[in-house]
Order: C-alpha cells, then sequence, then structure tokens
C-alpha cells in the first residue's frame, strides 16, 4: 500500500470553499470538508445536492471554479485523474466504468501499464489483491459475463492496483440489495483496517449511519454540517439534508377493485442464444391496483416491461389487456388501447432531448388526440395540452419551447408522467419512475398516481427502491432469473425478506443491531422513505 | 432566444464555411502556382443570362438530388446510393417513355411514376438488407451504385442503338416532352420545364416531415431511435419506407433532363450528381431552405468554374476541392455552433427559472447524472 | 455469486489467452476450400481458377484491400467509424504517383502514406476534435479527396513524358522476391493438372516466386498490428478507447490523443493501400483507379471480426474474386457459380437444422437460382464479371452480419468529462 506522508492530525483530504459552475447552474459553491485519515467519511444530500460534482472534482475528472484542495498536508491541482491517481485517490464510480469487452485484467491495468508490466506480473498482483480482501475475481474472465456485485468488486480493485489509500465511493449501495450490501461494507471495514481513509457518498442515511465515523451534509450545492453518527438521531439528519418536511410513500386504504386490466399468462421469453430470459410469468392486475416487482437488475424485468409494453416478442405466452389478447399487437396499438408507459432510461427511451417540449408531448402519442388530427399533427392541440401538463405536473420550465434537453432531470421525469397519465390510460407501466428524481419530485410523482389509482388506474410498478415499492404497492413480487419467486404482502414485509428473495439466498440473519433495528419498517407509520427515517430513534 | 440571434446562428456555420473554404482553395492555387486572383475574379464574375439558366437548372437537379440525400440523413439512414438510383431510374423512365404505352402527357406522368418506382425499388435493396441482416446501408447503397453501372451498361446494351460514340435508348415521342421554359431573354438555353419538380418536392417535404404523423416519426426515429420504439414507432418499417422515399426521391434526378434536352438516355449520362446531392444536403442541413440554398450555390460554383481553363489557365477541377472543402468546413460548423447554441439556452432556462423564483425540484439540467 | 477460477493452462507473458482452437480452424477452412477449388477446377474444366497466375494476382488484388481494411480496422477499434478509407486510399495513390516519378518507389511509399496520413489527420480533427458525426465527415473526406487527387493530378502530371492531366506517366514497379529452386519445380508440377496436388503446387508457386516486396511488408503491418493492438499497453490503451472511452478516460488515458492517433494511422494505411494499387496492382497512378476499394476493405474487416487475421482472410476472398474475373473473365466467373450455388445450399441445409427457416430458405433459392445459371449458360457476359467483387461484398456482408462482435464505442460520439 502507498505510504501516507502525513503530518500527525493533520486531514487526509481537506477541501475548502470549492465551487464549481455549469452552464445555468451553481453545482458547487463554498464547499469545506475535512476528512480525518483512517476513517470512513461520508457525503449525504439527497439527488442534485452536488455530491457527485465535488468527488469528481476531488477525482479530477472536473476542476474546481475556486477553492483549494489539500492532500496528505499538500495542496495540489488536479488536471486530470492521473493527478488524483498519483496522490493516492481512487474513484469507484457509481456507474460502473467498465469495458464489458476486455477481461478483468485488461479494466484493471488499462492507464496503469507501468506498475506491473500487462503480463503475468500484473494478473499476480489482480489475484494477490483479489485474496487479500476475499474478492474471488479471476483476471481472464470477461467483464460482461460478470454480475452486478463483482463488477463492483473489479472496480475496488481497479483502485486498489493503484496504490490509493483514499478511496471515494459515489452511491456504491445504489445496485444492491441489503445482502450484498453487508457484504460490501464487511470488505470497506477490512480496508479501513488496512488503514485506508474511505470516503462515501450516499443519500441512504441508515447505511451511512452504520458504517461511518463521520457525516457531511450537502444541501444545494454548499456544505451544512458536518456530524458523527451517534451525535445526530436519523430524524434530524434528514431534515438537514432536505430542510423541511416530506411526506410519504404510504397509504391509507385499499382502492383494488375486481375489474382485470392485465392479465399475463405463461409468459416465456429467450433470447438468441436459446437462454430463458422470462419463463412461466403469469400475473394479473386489476383496476385500481399497483403490482410492484422487485429485482436486482438484469433479472428480467426490463425485458418483462418491453413484453407487455410490446417492444418486445415473447417467445410464448399471453397477454391480455382489458380480456382483449394484445400479443400480436405492436407498442403503438397497445399504447393506443390505453396503456402508459414511464421508461426506466428517459433519455433513451422517454424523450427526444433535442426537441422542443411540445413536441415530446407528442411522443408516444402521436396517434391520438390531442396531438393529431387524421394523419397531420395538431400543433396547436399539442402546444395547449403541454402547457396544461407543464401546470398541473409542476414543470420548471421557461415555456413549452424549451428543449426537453435543458429541463433537470427531475423535471423532464415530471414532464414524461404527465404525458403518460394524460388521456386517462387504463394501465400504467413505470419503471423506475422516480429514479434521479430529488425528493419532492418523487413525493408529487406519487400522489399523481395514487390519485390516478384511486380512479382505477392499474399500474405495473418496477423499482429499486424498496421503500417506493413497499409505499406504493398493494401486491408485490419478486423476479429473479426471469421467474417470480415470491409473492409478498407490502403491509407486513421487510426489506430484509425482499433482498433475501432477490438475491435468492436465505434470509441473513442482521449482524448488526444497528441495521437490525433500523430496518424493520411499517409502512403506515409514515415517517418517511427509510432514506430519511425508520421506526425508532438510535 | 430572439428570432435575429437564432437566424444569425442558423447562417453562421454556412457562411463561416465558405469563408474558409476560399481561403483554402485559394492557398492550394498557390501550392501548385496558379493564381488566387484570376480564380476569384472569373468565379465571382456576375454570370450572363445563358449562364443564369445553366444555374437555376443545375441547383434544380442538385436540389432533387439533396433532398433524396436528405430524406435518408433524417432518419440517420446514408443513402449514398443516390447515384446508383439516380441512373436506374432514369434508364428504366428512358425505356419506358419510349415505348409509348400511352400518349402525349399521360406518357410524361406515368413515366416520372416509373422512374419513382424504380429509384425505390433500387433502393429498397439496400433497405432490406439493412432491415433484415444489419447490413450497413452506407457499404451497400455504394455497392449498388457500382452494380448499376454495370447493370445499366448491360442493359443498355441490349435494348439500345448506336450514335456515333455512344450508345443511346430510343427517343421519348415527341408529345411527351416537356418544354422549356424561356425565362431569360438572350439565353440560347432554356430552364427545364420540370424544373418546377423541385419546388413541388420541397415543399412535399416540408409539410410531410414537419406537419404529418409519418413525418413526426421519421424524425422521431432519426433524433433518438430507442425514444421512437418506446413510443411505438415500427423502426424496420420506417427505414424501409425512408429509404424508398429516398429512391423515388432519387428517381426524379433524370427527369428535368431527359424531358427537356436529351429525350433518351445514353452512356454520356451526367454523372456525379448523386455525390453532389449528398454534400448539398449536408451544407443545407437537410432543411428544404437549406438545400436549396446550398444547390444554388454549387450549381454556381460549378457553372462559374467551366470558363476557368481558358480564362485563367486553371483546371476547373478546382471547384471539386472547394466544394468538397466547404462541406467539411461546414459540418464541423454546424458541430460548434449547435453546442454553442444548446450551451446558450441551458444558460438562459436556468437564468429564467432562477427569476421566477426558488425551484422546489432542484438539480442541474441533463449533464449531471442520475444520483 | 462465488467465481471459481478456471484452471489456467499455461503461463503466458501476454495479456491474451492462446487461442489454439483458433489457429486450428482456420487450417480446416483453408484445407476444405482447396478441396473445393480443386474439384470445382476438375469438374468445370476452367483451368485458370487455381492456377498460380491467379493466386498471385488474387493476393496482388487482396492487398491494396487489406490495408485499406487496416486502416479501418485501426480507425474503428478506438471507436471511430472511417468511411473516408476510400478518399484516402486515392490521395495515396495519388502521392505514390508523384513521388515514385520523381524519386523511386520507396519515397513513393512514404509518400503516399504521407498524404494519406493528411486525410487521416483531417477526418480525425472533424471527428475527434469537433466531434462531428463520424459518416459525415468520412463522406466530406471523399469528396474533398476526389477532387484534390483529379485537380493535382492534372497539375502534376500533364505535360511528363507518358502521363496526362488523369494519369501519371509509367512508374518503376517495387523488387520482388523468389525464392530460388522452387519456382521451376512447382510451376511444372501445377501444370500437370492433378487433383489437389497441382493447385498445392500453384499456391506455392504463388507464395514464393516473385512476390512483391512491398506485399511482404504489407504482410509485415498486418500481422504486426495484431501484435501491437493485443499485446502491448499501447494497443490496450487504443481498444479501450473503441470500447469504453469513458472508462478510459478516468483511468487517465487521453481518449482523444489514442483517437487521434488511430484515425491518422488509418490514413496512413489506407495511403499505402493506393501506393500498392499504383505501384504493384498497376502501373501508375489514373483517376478513379481505387474503384470502391476502399469500401470492400471495411466489408472486409467487418467479414474479418475487427482482427488482422480476419481481415486478410476477407480481403483474399475478395481479391480471388476480383482477380479470377480479370484473368480469364466469363469463364472462371461462371465456375465459381458452382461453388456458390453448392456452398449457398450448404448454408441453408445448416441454417435449416438450427430452425432457421426463412434464412434456409433464402439461402436455397439463392443457390438454386446460381446453380440454374450456372447449368444453363456457358460463360458470363463482361459486364457482369464487372460487378463480381460488388456483389461478393454484399452477398458476404448479408451472410456474416450476425455473429459479429463490433467494438462496444465504435461510431459513438465521445467528449471528455462525460465520464461518471
Amino acid at each position: 500500500m502507498t505510504e501516507t506522508t502525513k503530518v500527525a492530525g493533520a486531514a487526509a483530504v481537506s477541501l475548502s470553499g470549492i465551487g464549481k459552475r455549469f452552464p445555468g447552474v451553481i453545482a458547487n459553491h463554498d464547499v469545506s470538508l475535512e476528512v480525518r485519515p483512517g476513517t470512513v467519511h461520508a457525503l449525504v444530500g439527497e439527488n442534485g445536492a452536488g455530491k457527485s460534482t465535488l468527488m469528481k472534482i476531488l477525482y479530477g475528472v472536473q476542476k474546481p471554479d475556486e477553492g483549494t484542495i489539500v492532500v496528505n498536508g499538500e495542496t495540489v491541482h488536479f488536471s486530470s485523474p492521473s493527478d488524483a491517481i498519483k496522490h493516492g485517490i481512487g474513484m469507484v464510480f457509481q456507474h460502473f466504468q467498465l469495458a464489458d469487452n476486455l477481461t478483468v485484467l485488461e479494466n484493471v491495468v488499462l492507464g496503469a501499464e507501468k506498475l506491473h508490466g500487462i503480463g503475468d506480473k500484473a494478473r499476480e498482483e489482480v489475484r494477490r489483491i483479489s485474496k487479500a480482501y476475499r474478492f474471488e475475481l479471476d483476471p481472464d474472465e470477461l467483464v460482461e459475463d460478470l454480475g452486478v456485485g463483482e463488477r463492483q468488486r473489479v472496480e475496488i480493485l481497479k483502485v486498489l492496483y493503484r496504490g490509493a489509500s483514499i478511496i471515494i465511493l459515489d452511491e456504491p449501495t445504489a445496485v444492491l440489495v441489503p445482502q450484498e450490501v453487508d457484504a460490501l461494507f464487511d470488505n470497506l471495514r477490512e480496508l479501513k483496517r488496512e488503514g485506508n481513509t474511505l470516503l462515501f457518498i450516499s443519500h441512504k442515511l441508515d447505511e451511512v449511519r452504520a458504517i461511518a465515523d463521520d457525516i457531511t451534509v450537502l444541501r444545494r450545492g454548499t456544505t451544512v454540517t458536518t456530524v458523527k453518527p451517534d451525535e445526530v438521531s436519523q430524524h434530524q439528519l434528514a431534515e438537514l439534508m432536505v430542510g423541511e418536511e416530506l411526506p410519504s410513500p404510504s397509504t391509507a386504504e385499499s382502492t383494488v377493485t375486481d375489474r382485470e386490466v392485465l392479465e399475463v399468462r405463461d409468459l416465456r421469453l429467450t433470447d438468441v442464444m436459446g437462454r430463458a430470459v422470462l419463463s412461466d410469468i403469469s400475473f394479473k392486475i386489476h383496476a385500481g391496483e399497483v403490482l410492484g416487482i422487485a429485482g436486482v437488475e438484469g433479472n428480467g424485468q426490463t425485458e418483462l416491461v418491453e413484453a407487455v409494453v410490446g417492444m418486445v416478442k415473447p417467445t410464448s405466452g399471453t397477454v391480455e389487456l382489458s380480456d382483449e389478447d394484445v400479443t400480436s399487437w405492436g407498442t403503438r396499438d397497445r399504447r393506443e388501447s390505453g396503456v402508459g408507459y414511464i421508461p426506466e432510461d428517459r433519455h433513451r427511451h422517454g424523450l427526444l432531448l433535442d426537441a422542443p417540449l411540445w413536441e415530446n408531448r407528442i411522443l408516444g402519442h402521436q396517434t391520438r388526440e390531442p396531438s393529431v388530427k387524421g394523419p397531420w399533427i395538431n400543433r396547436d392541440g399539442a402546444r395547449k395540452d403541454a402547457e396544461r401538463i407543464v401546470e398541473q405536473y409542476d414543470v420548471r420550465t421557461p415555456g413549452i419551447d424549451t428543449t426537453a434537453r435543458a429541463l433537470s432531470g427531475g423535471n423532464q421525469q415530471k414532464f414524461i408522467v404527465g404525458r403518460e397519465m394524460s388521456g386517462e390510460p387504463k394501465l400504467l407501466v413505470a419503471s423506475h419512475p422516480t429514479r434521479g428524481v430529488d425528493v419532492g419530485a418523487q413525493a408529487a410523482i406519487w400522489d399523481h398516481i395514487r390519485e390516478a389509482r384511486r380512479r382505477g388506474l392499474a399500474v405495473l410498478l418496477i423499482s429499486a427502491d424498496l421503500d417506493e415499492l413497499i409505499g406504493l404497492s398493494d401486491s408485490l413480487k419478486v423476479i429473479l432469473r426471469g421467474r417470480f419467486v415470491g409473492d409478498f404482502d407490502p403491509k407486513t414485509v421487510t426489506p430484509q425478506q425482499l433482498g433475501a428473495a432477490m438475491t435468492g439466498a436465505q434470509a441473513a440473519e442482521a449482524t448488526d443491531p444497528g441495521q437490525q433495528a433500523g430496518n424493520v419498517r411499517r409502512p403506515d407509520q409514515g415517517d418517511g422513505p427509510t432514506d430519511l427515517s425508520t421506526g425508532g430513534d438510535a | 432566444m430572439n428570432i435575429l440571434r437564432r437566424t444569425a446562428l442558423v447562417l453562421a456555420a454556412p457562411v463561416l464555411a465558405i469563408v474558409v473554404a476560399g481561403l483554402l482553395t485559394s492557398i492550394v492555387l498557390l501550392t501548385v502556382g496558379d493564381s488566387p486572383a484570376a480564380f476569384w475574379e472569373t468565379i465571382l464574375s456576375w454570370p450572363e443570362n445563358r449562364s443564369l439558366v445553366n444555374i437555376i437548372n443545375e441547383a434544380s437537379v442538385l436540389y432533387l438530388s439533396g433532398l433524396a440525400a436528405a430524406v435518408g440523413f433524417r432518419m440517420n439512414l446514408f443513402n449514398i446510393g443516390v447515384e446508383g438510383q439516380y441512373r436506374v431510374a432514369t434508364f428504366a423512365a428512358a425505356l419506358f417513355a419510349a415505348q409509348a404505352f400511352l400518349p402525349g402527357v399521360l406518357n410524361t406522368v406515368a413515366t416520372i411514376m416509373v422512374a419513382m418506382l424504380a429509384g425505390a425499388a433500387w433502393a429498397g435493396i439496400a433497405a432490406v438488407l439493412r432491415v433484415t441482416r444489419g447490413v450497413s446501408e452506407v457499404i451497400s447503397t455504394i455497392m449498388l451504385n457500382a452494380i448499376a453501372v454495370s447493370m445499366v451498361a448491360y442493359l443498355l446494351r441490349r435494348t439500345g442503338s448506336r450514335e456515333g460514340q455512344t450508345i443511346v435508348t430510343d427517343t421519348i415521342p415527341e408529345s411527351s416532352w416537356v418544354p422549356g421554359l424561356p425565362l431569360l431573354p438572350d439565353s440560347v438555353t432554356e430552364v427545364y420545364g420540370l424544373a418546377i419538380l423541385a419546388v413541388i418536392a420541397g415543399v412535399a417535404f416540408s409539410v410531410v416531415l414537419n406537419r404529418t404523423r409519418f413525418g413526426f416519426d421519421l424524425r422521431a426515429t432519426g433524433q433518438s431511435e430507442s425514444a421512437a420504439v418506446a413510443s411505438g414507432v415500427n423502426v424496420k418499417r420506417m427505414v424501409l419506407y425512408s429509404m424508398l422515399l429516398s429512391g423515388a426521391v432519387a428517381g426524379l434526378i433524370g427527369m428535368p433532363n431527359l424531358f427537356g434536352v436529351s429525350h433518351n438516355y445514353g452512356s454520356t449520362i451526367q454523372t456525379g450528381i448523386g455525390f453532389a446531392g449528398i454534400a448539398v444536403a449536408l451544407l443545407g442541413r437537410n432543411h428544404p431552405l437549406g438545400i436549396a440554398g446550398g444547390a444554388l450555390i454549387f450549381a454556381y460554383l460549378s457553372e462559374q468554374a467551366n470558363p476557368l481553363g481558358i480564362l485563367a489557365g486553371i483546371s476547373p477541377e478546382i471547384i471539386a476541392v472547394m466544394q468538397g472543402v466547404v462541406v467539411l468546413c461546414v459540418v464541423i460548423a454546424y458541430e460548434v455552433v449547435r453546442r454553442y447554441r444548446d450551451r446558450l439556452e441551458q444558460r438562459s432556462v436556468a437564468e429564467a427559472l432562477d427569476a421566477s423564483g426558488p425551484s422546489g425540484s432542484g438539480g442541474s439540467p441533463t449533464k449531471e447524472v442520475t444520483a | 455469486m462465488t467465481v471459481s477460477p478456471p484452471q489456467q493452462p499455461e503461463a503466458s507473458a501476454s495479456l491474451v489467452k492462446p487461442t489454439t482452437a483458433r489457429s486450428y480452424r482456420i487450417w480446416l477452412y483453408i484445407g476444405v476450400l482447396l478441396v473445393a477449388l480443386s474439384t470445382t477446377r476438375v469438374f468445370t474444366g476452367a483451368d485458370d481458377i487455381t492456377s498460380a497466375g491467379t493466386l498471385r494476382a488474387a493476393m496482388i488484388a487482396a492487398i491494396p484491400i487489406a490495408l485499406a481494411g487496416l486502416g479501418g480496422l485501426w480507425s474503428e477499434r478506438a471507436g471511430v467509424v472511417n468511411i473516408g478509407l476510400e478518399g484516402m486510399m486515392i490521395l495515396g495513390t495519388l502521392g505514390a504517383g508523384y513521388f515514385t516519378y520523381h524519386y523511386g518507389v520507396w519515397v513513393g511509399l512514404m509518400g503516399a502514406a504521407l498524404f494519406g496520413a493528411v486525410g487521416g489527420a483531417l477526418h480525425a480533427l472533424a471527428t475527434v476534435t469537433f466531434g462531428v458525426d463520424h459518416i459525415v465527415s468520412g463522406v466530406a473526406i471523399n469528396i474533398i479527396a476526389a477532387g484534390v487527387a483529379s485537380f493535382l493530378a492534372e497539375a502534376l502530371f500533364t505535360g511528363l513524358p507518358g502521363g496526362g492531366p488523369t494519369q501519371s506517366p509509367s512508374l518503376d514497379r517495387p523488387p520482388t522476391v523468389t525464392i530460388p529452386g522452387l519456382d521451376g519445380f512447382t510451376s511444372d508440377l501445377a501444370d500437370k493438372g492433378w487433383f489437389l496436388v497441382s493447385d498445392l503446387a500453384a499456391l506455392v508457386n504463388a507464395l514464393t516466386a516473385r512476390m512483391s516486396l512491398f506485399t511482404l511488408v504489407a504482410l509485415l503491418l498486418i500481422f504486426g498490428t495484431g501484435w501491437l493492438l493485443w499485446r502491448t499497453s499501447f494497443g490496450l490503451r487504443l481498444r479501450s478507447c473503441g470500447e469504453s472511452p469513458w472508462a478510459a478516460e478516468t483511468l487517465g488515458v487521453n481518449v482523444y490523443r489514442y483517437k487521434f492517433i488511430a484515425v491518422t494511422m488509418s490514413g496512413v494505411f489506407a495511403g499505402m493501400g493506393g501506393a500498392y494499387l499504383a505501384l504493384v496492382a498497376s502501373s501508375g497512378y489514373q483517376n478513379g483507379q481505387t474503384g470502391g476499394r476502399g469500401y470492400i476493405g471495411l466489408a472486409a474487416m467487418i467479414f474479418g471480426n475487427w482482427r488482422p487475421t480476419g481481415l486478410l482472410t476477407g480481403s483474399l476472398l475478395f481479391g480471388y474474386t476480383d482477380a479470377a474475373r480479370l484473368r480469364s473473365g466469363g469463364e472462371s466467373v461462371h465456375a465459381l457459380l458452382l461453388i456458390v450455388g453448392v456452398a449457398l445450399l450448404a448454408v441453408a441445409v445448416w441454417q435449416l437444422l438450427r430452425g432457421a427457416r426463412v434464412m434456409a430458405a433464402v439461402g436455397a433459392g439463392v443457390g438454386v437460382l446460381a446453380l440454374l445459371w450456372y447449368f444453363s449458360t456457358d460463360t458470363i457476359p463482361g459486364d457482369f464479371t464487372q460487378m463480381t467483387p460488388y456483389v461478393t461484398t454484399m452477398l458476404v456482408l448479408a451472410l456474416a452480419s450476425q455473429q459479429l462482435r463490433m467494438p462496444a464505442a465504435d461510431g459513438l460520439r465521445y467528449r471528455r468529462g462525460e465520464a461518471g
């Protein structure tokens, strides 16, 4: 490991007065941070608070407009990640930066070929690190064959290979289930024991309290305060993060009716190689019901959504909308018969980024009122309705002629939700509907969904946010390797149980008493999403 | 952004490109010992009426070619095969018209239909390969260009007759000819009667693309195929329609000349229009008005370059260089301007939002990753 | 979620595991092909399809395509699609024409590389520095190159003895190399006309007698690329730019620099392909002599799954069909119809076994058509043999496109600072 040349008691990393602007937005201003060596320092804040930007500045991907960075007592100016790497800083990005077609070894060695060459010596080093931290990685395996947890370990290995002693982790648990989070935290504690300093970005407060030694809160681009986990309650921390009280996703009475809106029977989908991506998928959704589907990314949820929406043809099985067999129908016909679709990736599937908002109103609805009249586009109709959506869903934009790209993620999502809910759809397929959306907008979207549900909307909800699933759903299923492996009642299930089903493992005994208390949630206690509070004060 | 600023931004790129291209061309001339001054003098002299007519004719043909390419470009399809489609279509049209199955004007109209069908069919081959086998339409259309040359040559040998050094198809009956428009006095040549096709095609292009559902689907697929799929567009069908349409428009390219001047298809048919059309489409940013501008500029340059050999001792080929450089400069300039415009917009959006009060839903514009 | 590492067969000092299985398969394919050709020769009496002359001509026809494809490989492995190879090749022919006339073949080769590099650098400037769409830039480069070449040809070659506005004077050829002793023996054996033995002899003769030094240079470059890109750090970094430039960026790789180098090098190789075309395959520069080889090179690259050995194989395929038609035109291509027809039927059967019924039907249909054509005619008209390389390209692309894997970030627009 790298030796850290530090003055006794000095911070490993010290940021003061950091500021960063992008065209039209201030990402960071006057941010100050002191990280003690050999500790886990958490950086919390809601989406858009500026945490990622700050860490990118520390890693040299971005340059600060003002402020100073001091690493191990030395003032530094990074112009690229290689500078940061030279000072012993490594970053594990939230979205993994791995080349699928290259092997683990090639991915690790890239950019650091001088350290151990690119042949056997490097291979040995990779094996050594993997063994030391029990990563269990094979250097010659193609990255595309690895699972999510393994990929994350490759990312950490990359960082260790380069001798990093200050490791930044950006939302590392975003894609992990509770059991994998435990495994990760074990790895992190091991790293800390070896003398490394860890910077942990998250907006999941219970996890943060479980692993961090110090917590710095960021809000709207600036530091609010730095506290220790035992100095402050989860609730107080949440308030510091958000600055105001927030509603919860939970609901009271049931609105489920008997009328079936969607029935899927024995759906099966195989890929080009003949592997089963979905098998024996059968379920029903009634008017007024929200069916939530939980699962680790890559277990067939995306394909299930695409099969229901009509973007992919199943190998066998049927899809029925209101007792009509639509299995052979394309997306357009299904949409016309009343299916709304909030896609998982709004930039790729939900918007034409370079088109104005009113044209985006037409997208997905280009065969129906009010966007069209016969074969012609009805400009006035589309524009008027775009304005309605902007108002009803509180989309912050100067006007409907603004290009979609210029809006923030949350506003884009609100617009999409508004668009998909227009025309009184019968079925809403919502895939991660509040991903990347800040808490205020998230609550608003939940409200709209609940309102529509009261009016008889059926919802197929896919989400990685277990709290969203538990809070919004009337019934819950878990998908694993293309099959349903569990039915749960949202009113009684715990995230631990869901996590166990999602990974196919036995429910792990909670090893950390803090976690045990923190993870059991009752939806109707309404203290807010688990991000912000739990059943009791620690 | 107000209208003045918008217009300025739109024109900035092509103007910048032409200036840079002019500079570079002058440098190339200097390196081989030619005189840039003589070059510019010839190029910038006001054309005689005869030349003006030629320019209009050439521009209308270039316009059709550019439009054909643009239909594909709007869908992110690169129909480099306009040249081959035009050749096949013109040949088929000449054959059909000479048979005179229908009398007079009807023959003309029917022939135009045949030309469009033939062009569409030739483009359709590349489309089918792309849709069923994923073959890049860039390579397949280029291959089809070469195949078209051989195939038409073969068919011409079998169906045509010798006329001096060339082989030509039978002449179209006079009743189907389209008279020229004597727009300008003192001009030996007349404007093609069918130059009007360019205008009709341009208007149709604009209307279909911007005002119809089909046009919306087409533009959406070109902007973001994934979003179009999620919105219900059948992309494979769209690719097919778009290539067929592109080929159909390409089929029109040879019509003005066929019915106005040559009245048959011969081995001396004008070549290179297909590629020039691609350049013109890029120059005009695939917009009907822009393409018109580009066509006029290219036609002007080509026509004015003709006397370069005699008047200035410079090879007319230099024009091809200038045209090529213009295209490259223009696409670079468009990229730069586009990015500048996006930044401007983001800034003005943020300013507008700040002015209207604190935002309840914060977060930065699309640049920031979902975190 | 545990991973048990597979047994490591043997220590290797390289990044890439040895691929012994693949090299076996290549020999198998070559063997099958030789047998098929030999059988066809005996059956149809079209002796020229496996003559030493044809095989040598096949190699000569293949190399320009291979060099162009090599350029495409460098560029696309770094993530930039290069449609402008044709234009860069044209520049290469011009450079070779000019520099060879004044300074000899080796300076001619360098000159061609230089001219090609200029084209490559332009493409790099547009796509890497400015982020222009790759195909648009490539098309623009082709337009420029064609114009520049015809303009400069007129300026440089008119007035020279044997030259004119569209062609250079006759140029020197690069020296050739012959392995002594083998030439006479093998060509005698080849003339005997024995099944398979004579064909093998012809093959050996083609490879060992009168081989141009440029061919050796080209082969060196092709195999050298394989070593450079897969066994060195430079190569790893370059390939990472084509697989995931954002990952490379986060690891401190200067992605712009590698892309720029790769695209410029692609121009160098295309230019050299042009030099080969002008000096070995022809006797000098001629307007339009590239005839689409830049694009065929791309097809060879795709066929070869973006790997040098595959690229060479694809180029030889195209080169062979081109050579066959050039030498005995109608007769040879006519005989090839037989092979194509039989091969398509075989493919159709295989597709049927895999369950791809539509593909099998199409394959069978085309195969039957080819055979019908063969049996109902004696020869193929000149116009159609002209098309052979182009039709072959399309056929190959149509059949091969599915199982291939191109670099993951190929053709994508990359801007610095978007990582993470």
